[in-house]
C-alpha cells in the first residue's frame, strides 16, 4: 500500500522519460498505476464494508513518533476510490486535451505527484504524515492552476489558490499539534477514540477554531470561496480533477475525519451548518452571476462543498448518509461535466455559454453526458443526485438546530442550482444554433470516455441505490463513530422532500428561462459583490507588502553598522537581562597571572584602542591584526594548537581579502556625527562589559558537569583520534559542522553574487520580472 | 596590484606553494591525532593559492586551479553529505562514523575522513571564490 503510493511519487519522476519512451501515449501508461490501485481497493471493499478498518503499519521515524500507516475504513475508501478511478480517466482524458502541448510531460509528473499525496492524505494515519500530504496537495496545486505559467492570470490565480490554502494550512498545523496534545497522540485512530477527552478539554475551541481555519481555506468554504472559480484558470483536467473531485474536498475530508473527536459540540455545529450554509446559498447565487461554463461549474462546486460541510454540523446519522451520497453524487457529475466543458472548450474554442448554442448535432455523445450530469446535479430522479438532494432536505428537516433556517437557505440553494444545472446542460446543445469561432465536432475518444462512464455510473447508481448503499453506510459508520445500519433508495413516497424538490424544479426551471433578466438584476449588485471577500484578500496582500516595505527599511536598510548595533543591543539587552535578574555570582575571582599573560592582553587592549583612534585604514587593520594575533597567542599559551592556528590563519586571510578591498574605498573620511559616535562607544562598552561579565559569570558561578569529559574520555575508543577538537569537529559535532560548511558555501556565493551583480543589471532583471502580480486586483 | 611581478615574490610563491599544499595536505591527514584537520588545511591550502595570486596573476592562477572555486564548494559539500550517507546503509544512526581498514597497508578509512575532505574543499573554495571575485572586480 505505502510502497504503491510512494511508488507513485517516483513514477512521477519518471514521467519525462516515460514520454520519450511512448510519446502521446505516456499519459495511459501513467493511469495503469491509479488503475491497479482502484482494482486493489475494489478488492478490499467487502472487509472494509463488513465493518472491518484495514491498518497498514509502516514506521516512517519511530523516534519522533511519527509513521506512515495508513488506514483504510468505510470513509478512506470511497476517497481513495474517488481519486483512483478518476485519477484514471483524467489521466486519459489529459492525453486528448493537451494533445501536442509541449509541456505536457511536465503536467504529468506534477498531475501523478498531486494524485498520490491526495491518496496519501486520505489514507495516512498520523496526523503530521497527513498534514506533510495536505500540503504537497496544496503545492502541487499551485502548479498545476499556474500550469500555463506564461499568462498572468493564471500566474495571478495560482498564487492566490496557494496564499489562501497554505495561510489555513499554518492554521491546521497549529491545530494539529494542540490536537495531539490535547489527545496525547499522533494517530488518527487513537483520537477517533478520544472524543470525550478531546471536547472537555481546554483547548477544544481554538484547536477547533484552527483545524477550521484550514479545512475551510481548502474546501474554499465562506468566505474564503473566492479562489476555487480563480482557480479556473487551469487546464480543464485539472479543474476537474482538483477543483471538484479531489483536493477540494480535503477540507471536507478532514472534518468528517475528526467529526468523531471533534463533533456534535455546540460550536461545532453552529460554524459547520452556518458557515456551511452561506457557502452554498453563496455558491448557487454567484453560478448564476457568470456566462464561462467554467465558473458557473466552480461556483456550483463551491455550493457543493457548503452542503457537505453543512450536513457534517448537523451531523445526525441521516446527514451522515446524505453526507457521503452527496460527495459521491457530487463527484461524479462533476468529474462528468468540467470533462464535457474542456470538450467544448476544446471543439468550439470558446467558455462563454451565452457564444454556444444548438451544438447536439455536432456532439450527440456530449450532450448526453451533459444531461445525464446536470440531472444529477439538478437533483431529479432517477439519479443519484436525486437520492443525495432529498437525503440532504430530509436531514435539513430534522436538524437539532436551526432547522427552519437551514431549510430556506437549501430549498433556496435548490433553486438556484436546477438554474445552473440546466444553463451547462441545455443552453449549449439546445436551442438555436450559434456559431463558435471554431467548427464544433465530437471529441476524440479519449476524452469522451470519462464523462461517459461518470455520467453513466450517475444513472446505475440512481437507479440501483443498492449497488452503493454499503460503501455509503460503512462511510457514515466511519464519520459518526459507531455503526450506522441502513439501506439507499431511490423512491421514498410522496413526502416534504419531495414537494420542495418539485418546486425547486418549476422555479429553478423558470429562473433558466429568464437568465439574462436574472443576470442583468445580479449585475445590479456587484458593486456589493466586489467589496467581498476577495477584495478584502488584495487588500491584506498590499497590506503585506507596505509592512515588508517598510520593516525592510528599518531593519534591512544595507547599512553594515546599523545591523551591528541592532545585534549587539539586542544581544546585550536579551542576555544582560538574564544574567542579571535570573543568575546571582560574586565578582570575587581570584586573579592568578603571570607576567607574560598581563603583557599579551595588555597588547590586545593597545591594538583595540589604536584601531579605534587610527585615522588611516592600514593602521586601524595593523591594529585589528595585532589584536588577532594576540589571540592567537592567548590560544597556545593555554594550550589550544588547533585554535592557535585556525586564528593566525585566518588573520592571514582576513589581511589578503582587506587588502584587496582597501584601495577600492574612498579616502579615509569621518562621516558619522558625534552624537553617532557616543552611541557607538556606549554600545561598544556595553557589549563589551557583557562580555566580560559573562566570562566572570562563568568562571566564578556553580559549575555545570562539564560535557568536555565525556570527548576527553571517549575521542580514542569510539572517535579513533587523539585530537579531540577534530574528533568533535569531524564526528562527535558532524552535524553542526555539516551546517556551518553550509553556512560558509552560502557566505561565498553571497559575496560573489554582490561583486558581480550591479545595481543597473538588477534593475534590468526587475524589469524583466515583475513580482507585484498579486497586486492589483 | 593584482600581478605584483617583483621577482622575489614570484620566485618565492613558486618555490612555497608546493611546499604550501604539501603541508595543507598533511596537515587534512594527521588532524585527526594531532593539531591541524579540513578546516585548518583548506586555510592553508587557500593562502598559497592567494600566494600564488599575487605573484602571476588570475590568469595564471586560474590555469593552475583548471576548476571553478565554486566547483570546489559543491563538491566539497557534496562530499560532507556523503559521508552521511553509509551509516545509513547499515542501519545506524545518521552521520554515525564508519570505520574500514584498507588491507595490505593498514590504513584505517573513515567517514571523518571523507567528511574532513569535504570541509577542507568548502573552506578552501570559499575563501578563493571571494578572492577571485575581488581580483575579478578590479579589472572592469
Amino acid at each position: 500500500m505505502q510502497l504503491a503510493v510512494l511508488g507513485g511519487f517516483v513514477l512521477a519522476a519518471f514521467a519525462p522519460l516515460l514520454h520519450r519512451w511512448f510519446g502521446e501515449r505516456a499519459g495511459l501508461v501513467m493511469a495503469l498505476l491509479p488503475a491497479g490501485l482502484a482494482l486493489w481497493l475494489f478488492g478490499q471493499l467487502p472487509a472494509v464494508t463488513a465493518g472491518q478498518t484495514l491498518v497498514f503499519e509502516y514506521a516512517w521515524m519511530p523516534g519522533l513518533d511519527i509513521t506512515l500507516t495508513f488506514l483504510l475504513d468505510g470513509l478512506s475508501l470511497l476517497f481513495a476510490l474517488l481519486i483512483s478511478v478518476i485519477g484514471v480517466f483524467i489521466l486519459i482524458y489529459a492525453g486528448g486535451y493537451l494533445k501536442g502541448h509541449q509541456d505536457l510531460a511536465r503536467f504529468h509528473v506534477v498531475m501523478m505527484g498531486f494524485m498520490m499525496s491526495m491518496l496519501g492524505l486520505v489514507l495516512a494515519d498520523n496526523l503530521v504524515a497527513m498534514f506533510v500530504f495536505w500540503e504537497l496537495t496544496s503545492i502541487t496545486s499551485y502548479l498545476l492552476i499556474g500550469f500555463n505559467h506564461t499568462d498572468p492570470e493564471a500566474r495571478k490565480s495560482a498564487l492566490q489558490g496557494l496564499f489562501v490554502t497554505v495561510g489555513g494550512g499554518m492554521a491546521l498545523m497549529a491545530g494539529l499539534v494542540m490536537l495531539a496534545i490535547a489527545g496525547d497522540s499522533w494517530s488518527l485512530q487513537a483520537l477517533t477514540d478520544k472524543g470525550e477527552i478531546l471536547r472537555e478539554h481546554g483547548l477544544y475551541l481554538p484547536m477547533l477554531l484552527c483545524v477550521l481555519g484550514g479545512a475551510f481555506t481548502k474546501s474554499a468554504q465562506f468566505p474564503f470561496h473566492f479562489w476555487l472559480p480563480n482557480a479556473m484558470a487551469a487546464p480543464t483536467p485539472v479543474s476537474a480533477y482538483l477543483h471538484s473531485a479531489t483536493m477540494v474536498k480535503a477540507g471536507i475530508y478532514l472534518l468528517a475525519r475528526l467529526q468523531p473527536s471533534l463533533g456534535g459540540t455546540e460550536a461545532w455545529v453552529t460554524i459547520l451548518s452556518l458557515v456551511g450554509a452561506l457557502t452554498m446559498v453563496t455558491g448557487a447565487f454567484l453560478a448564476l452571476r457568470h456566462t464561462g461554463i467554467k465558473k458557473v461549474l466552480a461556483y456550483s462546486t463551491v455550493m457543493a462543498l457548503g452542503t457537505l460541510t453543512m450536513l457534517l454540523g448537523i451531523g445526525t446519522e441521516e446527514a451522515l448518509i446524505a453526507f457521503a451520497t452527496f460527495l459521491l453524487a457530487h463527484s461524479l457529475y462533476k468529474g462528468a461535466l468540467f470533462m464535457v466543458a474542456g470538450i467544448l472548450d476544446h471543439e468550439t474554442g470558446t467558455k462563454d455559454i451565452a457564444a454556444m448554442g444548438g451544438l447536439r448535432k455536432a456532439m450527440p455523445i456530449s450532450a448526453i453526458c451533459a444531461a445525464v450530469a446536470a440531472l444529477s446535479l439538478g437533483g431529479i430522479i432517477p439519479l443519484l443526485g436525486f437520492i443525495g438532494k432529498e437525503l440532504m432536505l430530509e436531514s435539513v428537516l430534522h436538524a437539532e438546530r436551526f432547522s427552519n433556517l437551514l431549510l430556506i437557505m437549501s430549498v433556496a440553494a435548490a433553486i438556484m442550482t436546477l438554474a445552473a444545472a440546466a444553463i451547462v446542460a441545455l443552453r449549449p446543445f439546445f436551442g438555436a444554433r450559434r456559431e463558435t469561432p471554431k467548427p464544433p465536432h465530437e471529441g476524440p475518444s479519449t476524452m469522451l470516455t470519462g464523462p461517459v462512464i461518470l455520467a453513466g455510473l450517475s444513472l446505475v447508481f440512481g437507479v440501483l441505490p443498492s449497488l452503493v448503499s454499503p460503501l455509503v453506510m460503512s462511510t457514515a459508520t466511519s464519520v459518526h463513530g459507531s455503526a450506522v445500519e441502513s439501506y439507499l433508495s431511490l423512491w421514498h413516497g410522496v413526502n416534504l422532500p419531495l414537494i420542495l424538490s418539485l418546486i425547486s424544479l418549476v422555479v429553478g426551471l423558470l429562473i433558466y428561462r429568464h437568465w439574462e433578466r436574472w443576470r442583468g438584476w445580479q449585475a445590479q449588485l456587484d458593486p456589493i459583490l466586489n467589496r467581498g471577500p476577495e477584495a478584502a484578500y488584495f487588500q491584506f496582500m498590499n497590506l503585506v507588502v507596505v509592512v515588508a516595505e517598510w520593516q525592510t527599511r528599518m531593519l534591512q536598510n544595507g547599512y553594515i553598522r546599523n545591523y551591528l548595533v541592532m545585534t549587539l543591543l539586542i544581544l546585550v539587552g536579551l542576555t544582560g537581562h538574564a544574567l542579571v535578574f535570573r543568575h546571582d555570582f560574586d565578582l570575587d575571582v581570584a586573579l592568578d597571572v603571570r607576567i607574560h599573560e598581563a603583557l599579551v592582553a595588555g597588547l590586545m587592549v593597545a591594538g583595540a584602542v589604536t584601531a579605534c583612534i587610527m585615522r588611516s585604514r592600514l593602521a586601524s587593520v595593523a591594529a585589528v591584526g595585532t589584536m588577532g594575533f594576540c589571540i592567537a597567542l592567548t590560544f597556545v599559551l593555554f594550550s589550544a594548537p588547533d585554535l592557535g592556528i585556525t586564528q593566525l590563519l585566518v588573520e592571514t586571510l582576513t589581511v589578503i581579502l582587506l587588502i584587496l578591498v582597501l584601495f577600492r574605498l574612498p579616502r579615509f573620511a569621518t562621516l558619522s556625527t558625534p552624537l553617532e559616535r557616543v552611541r557607538d562607544v556606549v554600545v561598544a562598552l556595553a557589549t563589551g562589559s557583557l562580555i566580560t561579565l559573562l566570562i566572570l559569570a562563568v568562571i566564578s558561578g556553580e559549575q555545570l558537569p562539564s560535557i568536555s569529559e565525556y570527548m576527553v574520555a571517549n575521542s580514542v575508543p569510539l572517535g579513533h583520534g587523539h585530537n579531540i577538537v577534530n574528533v568533535i569537529l569531524v564526528d562527535f559535532r558532524a552535524l553542526d559542522t555539516l551546517g556551518e560548511i553550509f553556512v560558509l558555501a552560502l557566505a561565498a556565493i553571497g559575496v560573489y553574487a554582490m561583486l558581480r551583480f550591479h545595481a543597473d543589471e538588477y534593475d534590468a532583471a526587475k524589469q524583466r520580472l515583475p513580482h507585484e502580480e498579486y497586486l492589483d486586483g | 596590484m593584482v600581478k605584483s611581478g617583483t621577482l622575489i615574490l614570484s620566485v618565492a610563491a613558486r618555490l612555497l606553494m608546493p611546499l604550501q599544499l604539501l603541508f595543507s595536505l598533511f596537515l587534512l591527514l594527521r588532524g585527526h591525532d594531532e593539531p591541524g584537520g579540513g578546516f585548518i588545511a583548506g586555510l592553508v591550502a587557500a593562502g598559497a593559492f592567494a600566494l600564488y595570486l599575487f605573484a602571476y596573476g588570475l590568469t595564471a592562477t586560474r590555469a593552475m586551479l583548471r576548476v571553478s572555486p565554486r566547483d570546489l564548494v559543491g563538491l566539497g559539500l557534496f562530499l560532507g553529505v556523503l559521508s552521511t550517507l553509509p551509516a545509513w546503509w547499515n542501519g545506524q544512526a545518521f552521520f554515525t562514523a564508519q570505520w574500514w581498514t584498507v588491507p595490505l597497508i593498514d590504513y584505517k578509512f573513515s567517514t571523518p575522513l571523507i567528511f574532513d575532505i569535504g570541509v577542507y574543499l568548502v573552506v578552501l573554495g570559499s575563501v578563493l571564490t571571494a578572492v577571485v571575485a575581488l581580483v575579478e572586480n578590479d579589472r572592469d
